[in-house]
């Protein structure tokens, strides 16, 4: 198994190497005159207004946590899915109790009104 | 005869060529193992990048023909070259980094988003034993390495210090992340079906195309490809028009290829993973047997025709609004992949005598109960859209200004 | 030394230099990022014990879910770094104290278990027996359900804070 992975490993070597290749390439040819103008915060040909760091809306954050959830949710499922062809029905009963505990705190959310943007 | 089976074979044939070369030099075999490795890794690399020269091409051509204007047509021949000049253009831009930015995250950023991009080509598979490295977690890891890309975004808004590009990366993570679940949850559904997490693994399980078998996890899958890689109607992160470019709006220059490059390197791998998964990957009626020399060919034409299906949709669908998009997410494409995951696990415990027809037999009550599941699913929006009679927003607007 | 001792070395180098980031940098957004790149180095490690699906998982979950949430609290509350705030901690004594506690207990710990050799090598089926025990009534089958119910407390929790805004 272990055998599997030189390749990736080579390739997480090149991989990161090809964007320093292409910025170097770049860095090698073009031209550098910053200016006052040019470094500006670009913003619509106005002048910014305050700091970029207005408030920003907490439901943001809200559907990342119930993203959180589904995706430790579909990490179970994976060896389950694998699994399925050797186990008998009863491992589908389970997933369904699994999915469906998770699915309650779904719909919760939704009655809820998290799911709807205020 | 053993010069067609070499032309026919002529992919595994080569592999077999550059090994008996590399260990003809008197190479021990950890070196052969490593130049082979570091070729394999380079043809990887090439055609994820050559993927930005052909289709960046080819998506100006089609769209400019479906809203009947020629496209680019001065670079010989029919503007097809376009690309060539434009990557020059890029390399010899100057980079601007805004005063406030901080100046190594910025760096940081276009470097990042486009080492996840490449790395996910290891595992697609061109051909039977054409593929970089099959793995047995091969999906996971396609859907593990794509993570990274998230947070190139968002290091790219917080090196950029400028409102827009925090404003688009808020809405990256509500974005990415409501289409990572369904998209998880259809991939799921398939691996029920081949019992095996390998791409090469998926591809050989399917007798039938799986987009006829699940209907419904190809459409998923589908639409969370365009979100994933943020296309039209999905391209809230970038939406042109409305956020300047989003993220990407204090990158110019090489800085801004690599996010572009990214994008198109992006795009052509999930139109072949949804070609891997759904469409039968490298299998086209058999041929793929007669002439294995074929297969990448096969793979190029499939994905081909996904991004054109990508193209189709930019084309005609208008960008939808940031909340509907999550929402749909979430309380359509999740709930529906759901369903399609519990028929999946009942449709491949039907018990079938004979192996041979089991695929058939499987697959049919599968795409039957996915037909019934989408006639339901039908009904359903029709009534609910006949109950709301016209947006409840659309309606406040019209009794505020009467 | 062959070459998955130096690769080991290598990937501990990784998740040493970004655990101490974490604990170094003033700048918080820094600081996550490093402990990304801990995580990263974690799931290299998992690779080099041949548990790939605990190193995917490790890349899905605390790179991929985890780590943004992180981020993404970060840049949410960004005013927390602002001059204002102090950095320093005033009871860095009481601090330092416990986390030598804390290193010497683990020291200890560390020291005296007899660890254990797998001799046999990994089996190929490894993740579907992992699958297998998670359904089967004699294994895991409780703590499989009993996470969900977790997640979905979580879930419910997160709807409750959110609400109270």
């Amino acid at each position: 198994m272990l055998s599997d992975y030189h390749f990736i490993g080579v390739f997480v070597l090149v991989a990161i190497a090809f964007p320093f290749l292409a910025l170097g390439i770049a860095w090698l040819l073009r031209p550098k005159k910053p200016n006052p103008v040019k470094t500006a915060i670009y913003e619509c040909g106005l002048e910014t207004i305050g700091d970029a760091w207005v408030r920003f809306r907490a439901q943001y954050y809200i559907y990342a946590l119930i993203f959180v959830a589904f995706d430790v949710e579909a990490v179970f499922l994976f060896p389950w899915a694998v699994a399925y062809h050797r186990v008998g029905l009863w491992a589908l009963a389970e997933v369904f109790l699994f999915l469906g505990i998770l699915t309650i705190g779904l719909v919760y959310a939704w009655r809820k009104g998290a799911l709807r943007w205020q | 005869m053993g010069f067609w089976n070499f032309v026919l074979n002529f992919w595994t044939e080569l592999g077999a060529w550059v090994g008996n070369v590399l260990s003809g030099w008197g190479l021990p075999p950890w070196a052969v193992n490593l130049i082979a490795d570091v070729l394999g890794v380079l043809v990887l690399v090439v055609i994820g990048v050559a993927a930005v020269l052909i289709f960046t091409p080819m998506e100006r051509k089609v769209i400019a023909r479906m809203q009947d204007r020629p496209g680019p047509n001065r670079v010989w021949p029919y503007g097809l070259l376009q690309a060539i000049p434009d990557a020059i253009k890029m390399l010899t831009k100057e980079d601007i980094v805004p005063e406030k930015a901080d100046r190594q995250l910025h760096m940081l950023a276009p470097i990042l988003v486009v080492i996840p991009s490449l790395l996910v080509y290891a595992v697609l598979p061109w051909g039977p034993r054409i593929i970089g490295q099959d793995l047995n977690v091969g999906v996971l890891y396609i859907v593990a390495i794509s993570t990274i890309h998230i947070l190139a975004v968002l290091i790219a808004a917080w090196g950029s210090d400028n409102k827009f590009a925090l404003l688009s990366a808020f809405r990256v993570v509500n974005q990415l992340l409501a289409y990572e679940v369904p998209m998880i949850l259809s991939i799921l559904a398939v691996v029920l079906f081949t019992k095996t997490m390998s791409t090469q693994g998926i591809v050989e399980a399917q007798t039938l195309p799986y987009f006829l078998v699940m209907p419904i996890a190809g459409f998923v899958f589908l639409v969370c490809a365009l979100a994933e890689t943020n296309r039209s109607p999905n391209d809230l992160l970038e939406a042109d028009s409305e956020l300047v470019a989003g993220y990407m709006v204090e990158y110019s220059g090489m800085k801004f290829a690599m996010f572009f490059i990214a994008e198109y390197v992006n795009m052509f791998a999930s139109a072949i993973l949804l070609s891997t998964l759904f469409l039968g990957g490298y299998k086209f009626f058999g041929l793929e047997n007669a002439a294995p020399v074929l297969t990448p060919f096969i793979v190029f034409g499939k994905a081909s025709f996904v991004i054109f299906l990508m193209l189709w949709f930019r084309a005609t669908f208008p960008r939808m609004r940031f909340d509907h998009l999550v929402g749909f997410s979430w309380k359509f494409l999740v709930p529906l992949s759901l369903v399609n995951l519990i028929l999946a696990g009942i449709a491949v415990k039907i018990p079938v005598a004979d192996p041979r027809w089991e695929p058939w037999v499987q697959g049919g009550v599968m795409a039957i109960a996915s037909l019934v599941i989408i006639a339901a699913t039908a009904w359903i929006l029709n009534r609910t859209a006949r109950k709301l009679e016209g947006a409840p927003a659309l309606k406040r607007i019209v009794a505020a200004e009467r | 030394m062959n070459v998955s001792q130096g690769v080991f070395i290598l990937l501990s180098a990784v998740v040493l230099i970004g655990a101490a980031g974490v604990v170094l940098h003033r700048n918080l957004f820094r600081a996550a990022l490093f402990l990304i790149l801990s995580f990263v180095g974690v799931s290299g490690l998992y690779i080099l014990l041949e548990a790939e699906l605990l190193a995917m998982v490790q890349l899905l979950l605390y790179v991929g879910a985890i780590a943004i949430l992180i981020v993404f609290a970060i840049m949410v509350s960004r005013q927390l770094m602002s001059p204002q705030f102090r950095d320093r901690n005033e009871q860095w004594v009481g601090g330092l104290l416990v986390a030598v506690v804390l290193f010497a207990v683990l020291a200890f710990i560390l020291l005296q278990v007899n660890w254990p050799t797998a001799e046999a090598a990994v089996p190929e089926d490894a993740i579907a027996q992992l699958g297998q025990a998670l359904v089967e009534g004699d294994q895991f089958v409780l703590p499989f359900e009993v996470a969900s119910v977790l997640l979905m407390v979580a879930l419910v929790g997160a709807v409750i804070i959110a609400r109270e805004k």
